[in-house]
C-alpha cells in the first residue's frame, strides 16, 4: 500500500520508492532524510483542513513532514514478515 | 601577524551548532528549535585550553554537501574552500545530534571523507538520555576514526574536553589535510552510518515520548488549527493586557521630564527641541517598548519550543493553495518581529520562484515597528472594553489587523504565482524537531537583546528622523501676527500640503501626510512625527499640552480617517532597510522597486476603500 494509505501509528517498512514521481532535488532530500527501500516508517499525523494536507511520519528516529503527492510515491508493507 | 587557524562548525540543521558556537566564543547567535535558523556564515574567536586563539565559524545546517538552497550553498562553499576570498578551514568540528545518530552520521561520514582534520561533537546527549538512549563515544570514535566528544552545548558540558582535543588536533604546526577519500555511493555511506550508529548504542530503553503526545493535539487538522489561532489571539490580548502598568510608568517619566525641562529652560528653540522633538517625539515611541517585548516573548517561545515547524505543517494546506511551500510560513512568522530577518530566512527555501514570492510578501506581515502605529490609533479610537469576558476589544482589533496582513499576503502570493513568479508550486519537506522546554535564561537574554536593539533604534534612526522633521517643522517662522500656523508655514508643512493633494481623497489629513514620509526611515517615526506636530501645534497652550497624543488624535481625526490610516499601515510601503535587504537578496533593483510599487498601490486602495466605506456607513 502507499504511505498515504498507511493507518496511523502502524509500523511499516518501505517497499519501493517511485523516484521518477519526485523531482531530483526532492528525491535527494528524501534520501537525506533516510527514506529508502527497507527503512522503517510510521505515519503519525495527517494534516489539513483545506483538502489534503501534509503527512508527518517517522523514518528511523526522525520525524519528517511531507506533502501527499510525495508520500504517494512511497509504497510500504506491513505485517509480521515485513522487516527486511 | 600570522593568520589564526580556521575551524568550521558543520552538521545537520538543528544539531546545536550555533549553541556550541555561542558556548565556545561567548557570541550570542540566534538559536531556535527548528531547522534553518542560521542562514549565513558567522565568525567568532575561541581560546584553546593553552590560550591560543582560533577563528571559529558557525555555518548554516545542511543534510549533505549537495546543497539545495542558498543557505546550504554557503556551507558547501566554505567547507570546500570555494567561498570567494576565503581559505578552506584548517579543521572541522562536526556537530551531530545524539538522539538522531543514523541520520547525522551519514553527513558526518561524507565530511570526514574530505580528509580535513576533524572532531565530532556528539551533542544533545541529554535529549538522547531523555529518549532512553545511552551511547558509547569511544565506540563511535573508533568506528569513525576521529575523536568524538560528548557535549551538551546549552549546558556548556564537554566544552573543555572539546577545546583540549581541538588544541591537540591543531598542534604546534599547521595540521595537514589528508587526501580526500574517493566519493562513495550514497546508499553505501548511509548503510555504514546505520551500522556505526547501532554499534554505538549501549542501551535503549523505550520511554514515553513527549513529542508524539503533544503532536496528537498540535497537529490535529481541527484542534491544531484552533490552537494556532488561539495562540495568536492570546498573544495580542496579552500585548494589551500585560502592558498597561509599564506603559503608564514610562509615560509618567516622560511627562515629568518634559515638565522639568519646561520649568528649567526659557522658551526658545532649545526648549522646543528637547520637549517637542526629543521627549514628546522619540518618547512617544519608547512608550511602546513593553508591548513590543510582549510580542517578542511569544515569538521567542514559539521558536524555542519547536512549535514553528508545527505551525508550518498546519498552514501547509493553505500555503499549497497559494502556490507556496509550507516552509515559507516560518520566515513569514518571523516577519512579525521584523521583515529583515524574515527575508533573510527565505534563504532556506530551495525553489527560486518560491523564495522570491515569499520575499515579496514578507513586508505584508505586520512587523513590530508597526505595532506602535497600530497601538496609538487603537488606543485613541477603540474603547478599552471587553467584548466577551476576558477578551478586550483593543486586543481583538489588533488581532484582526494582523490577520488582515496574513490574508493580504496569501492573496498577493496567489496572484504573483499566477503572473510574475509563475512556476510549479514548491513542495514541503521538513524535519520536525522534538519539543523542548525553552530555558528561561535564553528567553530573558533574547528579550534583553530586543530591548537594546529597540532603544538603539529609538536613539539613532528614530531620533534622527524626528529631529530632522522637527527642524523642517520649526522653520521658517511665520511673520508676527500671521494667521498661518507654524506647522503650515514650515518647510515640512508645505511639502505635506503638496502631498495631501494625492492623499486627501482617501481621507488623510495634513498631519498624516507629514508623518508618512519620515516613516519610510522607520515606521515607528509615524508616531513620533505626529507627536512632534501636535507638540509644536500646541505651543504654550497648557490645556493642549496636558492631553496625550491619543486624546489629541481623537479630537482632531474623524473615525473614518483613523481607520483608513490603519488600513494604510497594513500594506504600507516598507522601510528603507527592508528595501535594501530585498535588493541584496534578489541581486538588483527590479524586485525591490516592484515590491514598493505594488505595496503602495495596495495601501492606497485599502485606505481609500476603508475611508469611503466608513464614511458611507456614517461612522
Ligand atoms: N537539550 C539540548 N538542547 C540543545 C543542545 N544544543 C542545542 N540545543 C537546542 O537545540 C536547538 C537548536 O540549536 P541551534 O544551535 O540553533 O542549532 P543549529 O545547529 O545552529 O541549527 P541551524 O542553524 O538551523 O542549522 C535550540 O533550541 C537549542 O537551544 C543540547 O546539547 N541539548
Ligand atoms: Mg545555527
Amino acid at each position: 500500500m502507499r504511505l498515504t494509505e498507511l493507518p496511523l501509528r502502524q509500523p511499516a517498512y518501505v517497499d519501493l520508492i517511485d523516484w521518477s514521481a519526485l523531482s531530483a532535488s526532492e528525491g535527494q532530500r528524501l534520501r537525506e532524510f533516510g527514506l529508502c527501500e527497507g527503512a522503517s516508517v510510521e505515519a503519525l499525523h495527517h494534516g489539513g483542513l483545506w483538502g489534503k494536507g501534509p503527512i508527518a511520519c517517522k523514518v528511523g528516529r526522525m520525524t519528517i513532514a511531507m506533502r501527499r503527492n510525495h508520500a504517494a510515491a512511497v509504497t510500504v508493507r506491513t505485517g509480521p514478515d515485513a522487516a527486511p | 601577524m600570522s593568520v589564526l587557524p580556521l575551524v568550521a562548525l558543520v552538521g545537520n540543521p538543528n544539531a546545536g551548532k550555533s549553541a556550541l558556537f555561542n558556548a565556545l566564543t561567548g557570541a550570542r547567535q540566534k538559536l531556535g528549535n527548528y531547522p534553518g535558523v542560521t542562514v549565513e556564515r558567522k565568525a567568532g574567536r575561541l581560546a584553546l585550553a593553552d590560550g591560543r586563539p582560533v577563528e571559529l565559524v558557525d555555518l548554516p545546517g545542511t543534510y549533505s554537501l549537495n546543497a539545495a538552497s542558498p543557505d546550504e550553498q554557503v556551507t558547501r562553499d566554505v567547507v570546500m574552500g570555494r567561498q570567494a576570498g576565503e581559505r578552506q578551514p584548517d579543521a572541522l568540528v562536526i556537530v551531530v545530534d545524539a538522539s538522531n545518530l543514523d541520520n547525522h552520521l551519514r553527513f558526518a561520514l561524507e565530511l570526514i571523507a574530505l580528509g580535513l582534520p576533524t572532531i565530532v561533537a556528539l551533542n544533545m546527549v541529554d535529549l538522547a538520555t531523555r529518549d532512553g538512549l545511552e551511547l558509547d563515544a569511544a565506540v563511535l570514535s573508533r568506528e569513525l576514526g576521529v575523536p568524538v566528544i560528548a557535549t551538551v552545548a546549552v549546558r556548556k558540558r564537554g566544552l573543555d574536553h572539546l577545546r583540549e582535543e581541538l588544541g591537540g588536533l591543531l598542534g604546534s604546526v599547521a595540521p595537514e589535510a589528508k587526501a580526500p577519500l574517493p566519493e562513495r555511493d550514497f546508499d553505501a555511506v548511509r548503510d555504514e552510518a546505520r551500522r556505526i550508529a547501532r554499534a554505538a548504542i549501549v542501551r535503549e530503553t523505550p520511554s514515553r515520548r513527549l513529542t508524539a503526545a503533544v503532536d496528537r493535539v498540535a497537529l490535529h487538522p481541527l484542534f491544531g488549527l484552533l490552537l494556532l489561532l488561539g495562540l495568536l489571539f492570546v498573544m495580542f490580548q496579552a500585548v494589551y493586557a500585560w502592558s498597561e502598568a509599564p506603559i503608564a510608568m514610562i509615560e509618567g517619566l516622560a511627562e515629568a521630564a518634559a515638565n522639568s525641562v519646561r520649568d528649567a529652560l526659557p522658551d526658545g528653540m532649545l526648549r522646543s527641541f528637547l520637549v517637542d522633538g526629543v521627549i514628546n517625539g522619540v518618547g512617544s515611541v519608547v512608550v511602546f517598548l513593553p508591548q513590543i517585548l510582549i510580542l517578542f516573548f511569544f515569538i521567542l517561545m514559539l521558536e524555542a519550543t519547536g512549535y514553528m515547524v508545527r505551525a508550518a505543517f498546519l498552514m501547509d494546506g493553505l500555503m499549497a493553495r497559494v502556490g507556496l511551500s509550507g516552509r515559507a510560513f516560518i520566515p513569514l512568522l518571523s516577519s512579525f518581529a521584523c521583515a529583515i530577518p524574515g527575508i533573510m530566512a527565505t534563504r532556506t527555501i530551495a525553489d527560486p520562484k518560491d523564495r522570491l514570492t515569499t520575499i515579496l510578501i514578507a513586508p505584508l506581515m505586520t512587523c513590530s515597528a508597526r505595532l506602535p502605529v497600530y497601538a496609538v490609533i487603537i488606543g485613541a479610537f477603540i474603547p478599552a472594553r471587553d467584548v466577551l469576558p476576558g477578551v478586550g476589544l483593543q486586543g481583538f482589533v489588533l488581532f484582526c489587523l494582523y490577520i488582515s496582513g496574513i490574508i493580504g499576503a496569501m492573496l498577493v502570493a496567489l496572484i504573483l504565482r499566477m503572473t510574475v513568479t509563475k512556476g510549479a508550486s514548491g513542495g514541503f519537506l521538513m524535519e520536525m524537531p522534538k519539543y523542548q522546554w525553552p530555558r528561561p535564561q535564553d528567553i530573558v537574554l533574547g528579550l534583553w537583546q530586543r530591548a537594546v536593539i529597540f532603544l538603539k533604534r529609538a536613539g539613532t534612526i528614530i531620533f534622527t528622523s524626528t529631529v530632522i522633521l522637527w527642524l523642517l517643522l520649526s522653520y521658517p517662522k511665520p511673520p508676527e501676527g500671521s494667521a498661518v500656523s507654524q506647522v503650515d508655514y514650515s518647510i515640512a508643512g508645505r511639502i505635506a500640503g503638496g502631498l495631501n493633494v494625492i492623499l486627501e481623497p482617501i481621507g488623510f489629513n495634513r498631519d498624516i501626510s507629514l508623518a508618512l514620509i519620515p516613516a519610510m526611515a522607520a515606521r515607528e517615526v509615524a508616531v513620533s512625527a505626529l507627536a512632534t506636530v501636535y507638540s509644536i501645534d500646541a505651543g504654550d497652550d497648557e490645556a493642549l499640552l496636558e492631553r496625550s497624543l491619543g486624546d489629541r488624535l481623537k479630537d482632531q481625526w474623524p473615525l473614518p480617517t483613523a481607520l483608513a490610516f490603519l488600513a494604510w499601515f497594513i500594506f504600507a510601503p516598507q522601510c528603507i532597510s527592508t528595501i535594501a535587504v530585498t535588493r541584496r537578496e534578489t541581486n538588483g533593483w527590479k524586485w525591490p522597486l516592484f515590491m514598493v510599487g505594488y505595496l503602495f498601490v495596495l495601501a492606497y486602495v485599502a485606505a481609500g476603500l476603508t475611508y469611503w466605506t466608513a464614511t458611507a456607513a456614517g461612522l
